[in-house]
């Protein structure tokens, strides 16, 4: 149970900043999802809050206190690592254990506390094996047994899926979820692949180089995305971008394109970007459509069909649709319509507008 | 910190000082009851040079030490490739051949000087009855020719280890494809296996050549003593004759010295040669 | 090498004989000293010696271990014995400490206690003869265990081993126990010496077999017989001058002073072999 904040928090390695500064208030109980491309600095923030790394400047707090100069153990704080960190030596249960042991548990609440979470990560009949051999993802729930039973104050966790295979990812995600949920822990994971971020996240950090470009609940920043950055990181097949502007008229919006900046220096307005995601165009009629591009190819997904197709100037675009509707050819010339709501437009800056 | 204490300790009080002290002792000349030692400078080192009888150890060092590691090396590797072409039963054969490499050098010369022993050797015997006349405590050659066989022999075993290691470390499908490509057994040797193989070859020289110049000590004193007349002293028995028994402590002092640069010479060697192939 | 030349027949044979004879050679001093150890000393005197067991089995071992020629050889035995297991876990216990050091705190001078240890690992005992044997006389360690063994202690080649090793140890298995509450003992204690069984039972052997086969420094420094270590005690039973040696008794010390190191690298040889390769790399 505990309210994590982070005020400020900067990090540098020698001269290099590589943080630049984060703030955030996290209610206790709550699944913040930091998720960001490798190298933006994630893991490194995850690890100023277990104390794992120093902190440069700024300040991270635990249950309003600040935590900064304490060591992992004295932050009540539990990791689930990347490549599950188990001791090879020792048995399922000697790993869960461990922790526990340390503190100077007596011996009944050890076996008590260990026995509840393997029975909770249906771990029980692996108690005396060894972690070679078991399987990646037995060793991931062995990772989080040992968390668990510490029943610490925040759960962190370093992108544990990576390591799986697709099929065990989705299924180990949910279970995440669902134990999360039972557990009621407050909860810090981190990631790079967004459609985890998107299914487990109560709210998510999208870190981009060392700045958390958005801060939001899934949903919030799938539909109203702050930067070109978070707009094309978020959702998949990734949003269509291309120079443009609106122009707004009747209720529908039209555009102007202009596809390179030098028209658009010409017309003398802010380059300008337009952001649209697949999902949200539709194909119609060339001469009834907002946009008219031509077919390159296209996959048939079963559920889905991805129509990708250039624009007049040059810009690649992606159209998504359903899988039963009629599927255009190579070659051939399409229109495609949005409703208002859905579409994007962003400053040179990245911001959106 | 204070963990490192007890290796600093030791290492300080029985490597560092001795090692200092023999750099410095080899640049006095103390007169035989050491009662008064005087400076020197390189003195020792410059009468060393010159010396003859030096230098004839030191030619009949790297005599010795070439014998041995191309004999213990060349033995090892036929073995290790006979036994790389089993499938089953290398085991076998190596346990067996492990053997020599638990029997202290000293005792090697003891066995060998058994077999070869003028009056009771039952080699030498035979070779009597051959014709030939066997005696080592005479002759020069076979002096050192029995040196060098008894120190090859304990050799062999942990240079077998070694290539055998490297021969099954020879991923198959290489060995496979050249063969398709129709390369016979000895030029698949030449040109594939043996080339593969020269990380471990190079190692097990260096190793083998520091082990001809200092562990070969016991071998030496217990079959020839460093005789006749010195043939058979190497080195490393010359700075404990000169040193123990001679009681000439400078000029043992700067044998040591000098042997401390080759074989620091070496070790740097090898380490170089192995950082660099690692990366590979 | 094996599947493709793989031959039944001819080729096969002749490997296992070509094997085979190699083996023969290689043993041959070592049966014949156990067969010279099994014989009456005039049967040796009187060549040729025969190349078949005895009957003397037991009187010459017993004679041997009880009165040897000039010390009994079980005194001498255990003499080895004590120094052997004396310099192996000397050895690897302070080098445990000491790579733990290097590798995991970080303190001044650190480099240059990794380079000092580094400088030891080129000079074998041979080289500092004489400077060692004043420091051990000043300290009055002639004739004592602690002579025997300290010297032999002092380079710093287990260290560097350790190190590497230490080294290949995921850096995320020390911030687990870190964040599980291991202080820095703990985790050396709980999950460091552990995960290095292997090491250490490698480095054992190769120790115990080192210090156990000793010459140049136990010669040295024993004057007292009773001192005497196996390995360099045999010499010492050769008569000067024109006597003839005792020969069975000799023999039979020299398979007495191969025995426990046989034995040892024998059954620890899997994990023996492994360490040696692996770690010379």
């Amino acid at each position: 149970m505990a309210t994590i904040k982070l005020d400020g928090l900067r990090k540098s390695f020698g001269k290099t900043e590589v943080i630049h500064g984060i703030d955030i208030d996290i209610e206790d109980g709550e699944f913040i999802v930091i998720v960001g491309p490798s190298g933006c600095g994630k893991s490194t923030m995850l690890r100023m809050v277990a104390g794992l790394e120093t902190v440069t400047s700024g300040e991270v707090q635990i249950n309003g206190v600040r935590v900064n100069e304490l060591e992992p153990m004295d932050r009540n704080i539990a990791m689930v690592f990347q490549n599950y960190a188990l001791y090879p030596h020792m048995n399922v249960f000697d790993n869960m254990a461990y922790g526990l042991k340390i503190a100077k548990t007596p011996k009944p609440e050890i076996a008590e506390r260990v026995g509840a979470a393997a029975k909770l990560l249906q771990l029980e009949e692996f108690l005396q094996r060894r972690p070679r051999e078991l399987s990646g993802g037995q060793r991931q729930r062995v990772a989080m047994g040992r968390a668990i039973v510490r029943k610490p104050d925040v759960f962190l966790f370093d992108e544990p899926l990576s390591n799986l295979d697709a099929k065990l990812r989705v299924q180990m995600r949910l279970e995440i979820k669902e134990l999360q949920r039972s557990l009621g822990v407050t909860t810090l994971y981190v990631t790079h692949d967004q459609v985890e971020a998107m299914t487990l996240a109560d709210r998510m950090i999208v870190m981009n180089d060392g700045m958390a470009d958005q801060i939001g609940a899934p949903l919030d920043v799938y539909e109203k995305p702050a930067t070109v950055f978070v707009a094309g990181f978020i959702g998949s097949p990734a949003t269509n971008f291309f120079g443009g502007d609106l122009v707004t008229g009747s209720q529908n919006t039209a555009l102007i394109s202009a596809f390179n900046d030098d028209e658009r220096a010409a017309l003398g307005q802010p380059a300008t970007m337009i952001g649209i995601r697949p999902e949200h165009l539709q194909v119609c009629e060339p001469n009834s459509a907002f946009l008219t591009l031509t077919v390159k190819y296209t996959e048939a997904l079963g559920a889905e069909t991805l129509i990708h197709g250039k624009l007049p100037k040059g810009d690649a675009i992606t159209i998504r649709q359903s899988g039963h509707l009629p599927m255009p050819e190579g070659g051939q010339e399409i229109g495609a319509v949005w409703s208002e709501h859905s579409v994007m437009v962003f400053e040179q800056n990245g911001r959106r507008v | 910190m204070a963990l490192l204490l007890p290796q600093l300790i030791i290492t300080v009080a029985f490597f560092f000082y001795p090692a200092g002290q023999a750099i410095w002792q080899s640049m006095f000349i103390s007169d035989p009851f050491g009662l008064k030692s005087q400076f020197v400078g390189f003195g020792n080192f410059e009468f060393l040079l010159s010396d003859p009888f030096y230098r004839a150890s030191f030619a009949t060092t790297a005599v010795f030490s070439g014998l041995v590691t191309v004999a213990s090396m060349g033995v090892a590797l036929f073995l290790a490739v006979l036994a790389d072409r089993l499938i089953k039963g290398s085991g076998v054969y190596r346990t067996l051949l492990i053997w020599p490499y638990a029997v202290a050098p000293a005792v090697a010369g003891v066995l060998w000087l058994f077999m070869f022993n003028t009056r009771v050797g039952v080699v030498s015997w035979y070779l009597g009855n051959l014709g030939y006349d066997w005696n080592h405590v005479l002759n020069d050659g076979e002096a050192m020719g029995l040196v060098v066989v008894a120190s090859s022999w304990g050799r062999i075993s942990y240079n077998f280890l070694f290539f055998l290691a490297g021969l099954q470390a020879i991923p198959k499908s290489v060995i496979e494809a050249a063969a398709i490509d129709g390369a016979q057994f000895w030029t698949r040797f030449r040109t594939i296996v043996f080339p593969l193989l020269s990380p471990v070859t190079f190692f097990l020289l260096v190793v083998n050549i520091v082990y001809a110049f200092f562990e070969t000590f016991g071998v030496i004193h217990t079959i020839t003593s460093g005789g006749p007349q010195q043939a058979t002293t190497i080195l490393v028995y010359k700075v404990f004759s000169d040193g123990f028994v001679g009681q000439d402590l400078g000029s043992s002092a700067a044998q040591s010295v000098i042997l401390l640069v080759i074989v620091g010479a070496l070790t740097i060697v090898q380490f170089r040669y192995i950082e660099r192939r690692v990366h590979y | 090498m094996s599947g493709m030349v793989q031959k039944r027949g001819f080729g096969h044979y002749m490997t296992h004989a070509g094997l085979i004879v190699g083996v023969l050679i290689i043993f041959f001093p070592i049966w014949l000293a156990f067969v010279a150890s099994t014989v009456t000393q005039p049967e040796i005197v009187k060549p040729p010696m025969p190349l078949w067991p005895g009957d003397q089995f037991f009187a010459n071992y017993k004679s041997a271990l009880v009165s040897g020629v000039n010390a009994p050889v079980a005194r001498m035995l255990m003499n080895s014995a004590i120094m052997a297991l004396g310099i192996a876990f000397g050895k690897i216990s302070i080098s445990l400490l000491s790579a733990f050091a290097i590798v995991y705190f970080r303190f001044p001078g650190r480099k240059f206690f990794f380079w000092m240890i580094f400088l030891t690992l080129m000079l074998p005992v041979e080289v500092r003869i004489v400077p060692t044997f004043e420091v051990i006389a000043r300290f009055g360690m002639l004739n004592s265990y602690q002579g025997l063994i300290f010297p032999l202690i002092a380079s710093a080649t287990a260290t560097f081993l350790f190190r590497q090793f230490f080294m290949t140890v995921p850096d995320e298995l020390t911030e687990a126990a870190r964040v599980d509450g291991a202080r820095p003992m703990q985790f050396f204690w709980d999950i460091l010496l552990p995960m290095s069984r292997n090491n250490i039972a490698a480095l054992f052997v190769i120790l115990f077999i080192y210090g156990w086969n000793q010459y140049l420094w136990p010669l040295l420094i024993t004057t007292d017989p009773s001192m005497n270590t196996i390995v360099m005690g045999i010499k010492q039973m050769f008569p000067s001058g024109d006597d003839v040696a005792d020969w069975p008794v000799i023999m039979a010390t020299s398979i007495l002073a191969m025995v426990p190191p046989v034995i040892i690298v024998i059954s620890m040889q899997k994990l023996f072999i492994r360490g040696l390769v692996d770690s010379e790399k």
